[in-house]
């Protein structure tokens, strides 16, 4: 390895082990909340609701659910871990710790990114345990479920680094979630086929990425898709490279950092 | 010692999106080893030229070398060079001042075992080391600042920047602040200051810049600035002093209080003379100093006939 190469591995090891004491510190927020939700959506859609739902392309509807609340809880915190995490770099200005560092844009972003992929696996995983209280699951296919899941963290880490670049108050890091984050992942298939809903809205869901994601890591559990797995991961990979490339030329920029 | 400059700053230039022309192609060069002041009104372009440097700010035009170093072509090595002390405070309020050490060594590449070292040998030295444990945010403000400067030094730069480090520090703590960075200077670190305290400045700088409009106005060695002081100003302490005080020519007498008067005379008068019509009065003088803001009157003349020109 040569000693540049040995810099930036310490380099992003120390962004990695922060982020991590970061979520580990301030546990009772980024751990528990995810995972009380998680269980309330089990209890309510699938223990009260569900149990009058029959089968969904032949299980359960409470297995059904189960890989797409995974998804949910994965997209939810890899999103917010880094949009808090960054902006609050950003807000309190430590960010320029790194910035007058002799850390490349890509260490940082590669930094940055692990850490929310390490909470939102970390609650993927969580919210899987909490879903083998309720129903039983058998993994069709271990590594399609092992890539789905964290080409969508990565995917969502991305965007929500870009959403803390540019956000300028703690408002803004709100209003993507809610207002964008949470319809899309709602109409993504995480509670229902769309082979289930009629015209024009089975063809306006499949504009919808998340759709792909959440079938990806579903067919993976169950082996079942609405769309399929060879698109579910070009979109995945396309969303992957445009968001790391947009990510990376805004750190070179100092973007939202930089005067 | 090498000739390779530890700063050449080569017609910089920084305009903001808002249109201020911050810097208007500002050049200089800091010597290894030098402790040298950068000063200038607020606004200037002192904390721009400092981002610049530190990669914080993104220049307009032209370039800065550390030690021969681009920091436009080489940014990385540069900032390998480069220890800064900002002037707002930019570490996690949350986290702990040794981990904040650590992590920074850590973004520098430097290994866990060899930052930890560090973290206690600046720690320590800059006191704080009974605090190491205690959230940032439970710190005051001066160890607040002292604790970004043991930050600065977990690189252990060959090039440290302090951007008025002492604002709002009392006395004590400043004054310990500056025989840190007086020892490290004497090390062989290169020391750049930006202050309002001009007396600091006075006191520890041996070359000067003086920037105003985006502009450097002034860049010499203190004593050749100091020189060009026309006018020098004593403190007298003296027995009880009466209401009148004589007149003496060429020098201008002020009564500070009972024990203490200022004399300002021209330069190369000689003080013989008020001497003698103090002992007339029977005016003990006990002790005597050079009033030590000299620099202040210096800077403010700078800084008006700039922008009497600027006005022109």
């Amino acid at each position: 390895m040569s000693s540049n190469a040995a810099l930036n591995m310490v380099a992003l090891g120390t962004i990695v082990r922060r982020e991590v004491m970061r979520i580990v510190r301030i546990w009772s927020q980024t751990l528990i909340p995810p995972a009380i939700t998680s269980t309330l959506y089990f209890i309510i859609f699938g223990a009260v609701i569900g149990s009058h739902m029959g089968t969904v392309h032949g299980f359960a509807y409470m297995a059904y659910l189960a890989p797409g609340l995974v998804m949910m809880s994965v997209i939810n915190n890899s999103y917010g871990n880094i949009t808090s995490s960054f902006f609050g770099a950003k807000f309190q200005r430590f960010v320029e710790e790194m910035l007058v560092s002799p850390m490349p844009s890509w260490v940082i972003l590669a930094g940055y990114i692990i850490g929310a992929m390490v909470r939102g696996l970390t609650l993927g995983v969580v919210v899987m345990l909490i879903a083998l209280l309720f129903t039983h699951l058998h993994i069709a296919h271990p590594l399609i479920t092992l890539t789905t899941a964290m080409l969508t963290s990565m995917v969502f880490a991305l965007a929500g680094f870009v959403n803390a670049v540019f956000a300028k108050k703690f408002d803004d890091i709100a209003i993507i979630p809610t207002f964008v984050l949470a319809p899309l992942t709602y109409l993504g298939g995480v509670f229902f086929s769309i082979s289930q809903i009629g015209e024009p809205w089975h063809t306006i869901s499949l504009a919808n990425p998340i759709l792909y994601m959440v079938n990806g890591f579903r067919y993976g559990v169950l082996g079942i898709s609405d769309v399929n797995i060879g698109v579910a991961y070009a979109v995945m990979l396309f969303f992957a490279v445009v968001l790391s490339a947009f990510g990376m030329w805004l750190l070179k920029r100092g973007i939202g950092m930089r005067s | 010692m090498t000739d390779t400059p530890a700063l050449e700053v080569d017609d910089l230039r920084k305009t903001y999106s808002s249109g201020t022309q911050a810097l208007q192609g500002v050049s200089l060069r800091v010597a290894p080893g030098d402790f040298f002041a950068l000063l200038g009104p607020n606004g200037a372009g002192k904390s721009t030229l400092i981002g610049i440097i530190s990669s914080l700010v993104n220049p307009s035009g032209g370039d800065a070398r550390v030690f021969g170093v681009s920091i436009r072509e080489n940014r990385s090595e540069a900032m390998k060079l480069i220890g800064l002390v900002p002037q707002e405070i930019n570490f996690n309020q949350f986290e702990k001042p040794f981990d904040i050490c650590v992590n920074a060594a850590g973004f520098y590449g430097i290994p866990r075992s060899i930052a930890v070292q560090r973290a206690e040998k600046y720690l320590k030295e800059l006191r704080l080391w009974e605090k190491r444990d205690q959230p940032a945010r439970m710190l005051s403000g001066g160890m607040k600042r002292r604790l970004m400067i043991a930050r600065a030094m977990m690189n252990e730069p060959k090039l440290l920047i302090l951007d008025e480090p002492t604002a709002g520090v009392d006395i004590e703590i400043r004054r310990s602040m500056w025989q840190f960075v007086t020892g490290i200077n004497a090390a062989g670190t290169t020391v750049i200051l930006t202050t309002h305290y001009l007396e600091e400045a006075e006191q520890l700088c041996r070359n000067i810049a003086i920037i105003d409009h985006g502009r450097i106005v002034e860049n010499t060695t203190m004593k050749a600035l100091l020189s060009k002081l026309d006018v020098e100003t004593f403190v007298l302490d003296t027995s009880v002093l009466p209401e009148s005080l004589p007149q003496v020519t060429g020098i201008k007498v002020r009564r500070m209080d009972d024990h203490t008067l200022e004399a300002d005379m021209a330069r190369g008068h000689d003080l013989n003379s008020l001497f003698t019509a103090l002992t007339e009065i029977n005016v003990t003088v006990t002790s005597m100093r050079n009033k030590a803001n000299r620099l202040e009157e210096l800077f403010v003349r700078l800084v008006e006939n700039n922008n009497k020109e600027a006005r022109a």
